[in-house]
């Protein structure tokens, strides 16, 4: 399955209808804290095609991260249709929940999450152990994604030994290496300077352009700037949703650095 | 499906292993218990093994096919002043048994006593002498090294001739060879004509090698009186006879010794199963003790086990969310966890076996055995058994936690 994606080398033509990957609808989080409700999702509709790039914005607290835990399944909704691929993700157990995330979804976090105790090789290998990957394959498949972020010559550093823009394309690396259906990415700069905030963002913006599915949330409009789409958040609710007229390119060759 | 399974298995291990090098000392002092407890069981498993390769060696040798026809049974049980007001077994009563008995293929009447052997500078202290008769190697089923044992004659005429245990011959004769030299036992001269194999000792009982046998006329009025109470020792015809000749031997001594159908038997016809069940009891004793000490720490170190791995689980609460996030399904995390815990079980079990060995010597210096591979092998499933028992609520419950909660984990 992880194929589908990857000779979609074009560029989605303006004004025809892709088939949407993701549809919320109605989709409401309530958490309940003692007594008061707190709606972090309160009735949220989206939907997003293949091959968008989709960035969230939003105030702090307006629900951005907790509608990226659901729509990465690492989260189900309390109520409303969330549909990832045409399947009804509520229906879902925990186990298949952990299929999808393995299989469909590559997670950024804004603090990396890497696993201090191994390299990066290892930390990229992960998803496929746990997606049942013969370990020749895993190699491969893992050094391939190293590769692509442009950390091969650091493969057997550990998390430690790296910088903070280098961790982050660890992140990365490890997010792509099962050919996921979406990248997920909340707040990937976030922890980043803007030079190397401005690196991060030249390869997602190389990764859409090879077809891949992005979403991220920020606080930047800078960043925000580079994706063809922003949704705006309030309250849990959308607020606004535009498409970008002056899209920022980052420079691509910085990526190789 | 196979392919997912090792992978996950082998992942577990790494992360268990690397884990446990990350907090050796924690570990270690984690693993105390179950330290204590494989140290335990191996040893109890060593000592039962020492134990039953003792009896094979020396009680299994004499013959399972012996009557010991005694005052005093073995093994206890009935009251002590009945017995010891018992009337003595006669020299009398043995020459009936070997006139009337049908069922036996060779009986000796035995006495013994205690006398310091002597030759030449040399002396052994606390020997036990025994008289008895021509027949003894028969009745036993021993036989000899070097020479012969007194005949017939030389028993029925009292000569001062005497055979010697293997212990007794090299310790008076370390170079020279002993048939022919006169010894002293107590004050009187003795010739030896004959020296007996090797038997071995027996539990730290006294060495049946330690013993000089002379004609039981000769013991008679030397060693002892004529009144002294004797022993029958009767050698059943073949191992199958052995219960008919027993009662042969109760018919026959009942009517020597004159009791009516209504009295119980004054005297005990002894056998091996008795000592078989006096070594089961040791033995039983042993495994008692030891399976306390072993239950005890195994469940004393299973709880700091279970304690630390909470620790454990807790501690990597983020590690946890990061796998889950990328797809690691509950049954991975559970079996990471239990792997991890049993791992340290079997840490500390290979480090109990490491120090049970050398002390599985000691034992071997009392009791001359070796560590039996097949406790090993059980003290290691033990090990891996308590971890698994012991990781499964933390393993549990590190499964169950809430990927968006464990990320956000501090
Ligand atoms: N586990 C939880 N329990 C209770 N309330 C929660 C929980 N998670 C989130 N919330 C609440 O839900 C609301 C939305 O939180 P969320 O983390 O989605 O905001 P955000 O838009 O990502 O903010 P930020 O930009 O600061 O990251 C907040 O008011 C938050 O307090
Ligand atoms: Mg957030």
């Amino acid at each position: 399955m992880p194929t589908k994606k990857r000779n979609n080398h074009e560029q989605p033509q303006m004004g025809e209808r892709m088939p949407s990957i993701i549809r919320i609808q109605n989709v409401a989080k309530i958490y309940q804290m003692g007594l008061e409700e707190v709606r972090a999702l309160n009735g949220i509709d989206v939907e997003i095609a293949r091959n968008e790039y989709v960035a969230i914005m939003g105030p702090s607290g307006s629900g951005k991260s907790t509608l990226m835990n659901i729509i990465g399944c690492l989260d189900t909704p309390t109520s409303g249709l969330y549909e990832l691929n045409n399947i009804n993700v509520s229906d879902l157990n925990d186990n298949q929940l952990a299929r999808i995330r393995n299989k469909e979804i590559g997670f950024v976090f804004q603090t990396f999450n890497l696993l201090a105790r191994s390299d990066v090789l290892h930390n990229v290998e992960l998803p496929l152990i746990y997606g049942g990957i013969s370990s020749g394959d895993r190699k491969n498949l893992a050094q391939e994604a190293i590769e692509r972020v442009g950390l091969s010559d650091r493969s057997h550093h550990k998390p430690n030994e790296l910088s903070g823009g280098q961790r982050q394309r660890v992140a990365v690396a490890r997010a792509l290496v099962t050919h996921p259906s979406i990248l997920l990415a909340d707040e990937p700069t976030g922890n980043l300077d803007s030079k190397t905030g401005e690196d991060i963002m030249a390869l997602f913006d190389r990764l859409h352009k090879e077809g891949n599915t992005i979403i991220l949330v920020t606080h930047e409009a800078d960043i925000a700037a580079h994706a063809h789409r922003i949704v705006h958040i309030r309250d849990g609710k959308v607020e606004k949703d535009e498409k970008v007229k002056n899209r920022k390119i980052a420079h691509a060759q910085s990526v190789v650095s | 499906m196979i392919r997912l399974l090792i992978g996950e298995f082998r992942e577990g291990m790494v992360i268990a292993f690397r884990a446990i090098r990350a907090n050796k000392m924690r570990s270690v002092l984690t693993a105390v218990g179950i330290i204590i407890g494989i140290v335990s069981v191996t040893l109890m498993g060593t000592a039962i093994e020492g134990l039953n390769r003792a009896f094979n060696r020396s009680i299994a040798a004499i013959g399972a096919d012996v009557l010991y026809v005694q005052k005093w049974p073995w093994g206890g049980g009935q009251d002590w002043w009945t017995i010891r007001n018992r009337k003595d077994i006669r020299l009398q009563q043995s020459r009936v048994l070997e006139k009337q008995m049908t069922l036996a293929r060779a009986i000796s009447p035995i006495m013994g006593a205690r006398r310091t052997v002597k030759y030449e500078r040399k002396y052994i202290e606390s020997v036990i002498v025994i008289g008895t008769d021509a027949d003894f190697l028969e009745t036993v089923g021993t036989d000899l090294e070097f020479g012969r044992f007194f005949t017939a004659m030389e028993a029925d005429g009292g000569r001062p001739v005497c055979a010697v245990g293997s212990d007794i011959a090299t310790n008076l004769f370390p170079s020279e060879n002993p048939i022919g030299k006169t010894i002293k036992v107590g004050a009187f001269a003795y010739r030896i004509v004959g020296v007996i194999v090797k038997q071995g000792s027996l539990l730290g009982m006294e060495s049946l090698d330690n013993r000089v046998y002379v004609p039981l006329n000769r013991f008679i009025g030397q060693f002892s009186s004529m009144r002294g109470g004797i022993q029958i020792w009767v050698k059943a015809l073949n191992l199958a006879e052995v219960e008919n000749a027993k009662e042969e031997v109760r018919g026959i001594m009942r009517k020597v010794r004159g009791l009516s159908p209504k009295q119980p038997d004054d005297f005990a016809i002894n056998q091996q199963e008795i000592l078989i069940q006096t070594f089961n009891k040791i033995g039983g004793v042993i495994a008692a003790v030891g399976l306390f000490i072993t239950g005890l720490a195994l469940f004393v170190g299973g709880i700091g086990i279970m304690n630390i791995m909470f620790v454990s689980v807790t501690e990597r609460t983020r590690e946890i969310g990061i796998r889950k996030a990328i797809g690691a399904p509950k049954r991975t995390i559970l079996l990471q966890f239990l792997i991890e815990s049993a791992a340290l079980c079997l840490v500390g079990g290979l480090i109990g076996i490491a120090i049970a060995f050398p002390l599985s010597l000691i034992i071997d210096q009392v009791l001359p055995t070796v560590m039996p591979l097949s406790i090993v092998f059980i003290a290691l499933v033990i090990s891996v058994f308590v971890g698994v028992v012991s990781g499964l609520l933390p393993a549990y419950r590190a499964s169950r936690l809430d990927p968006v909660d464990a990320l956000r984990y501090e």
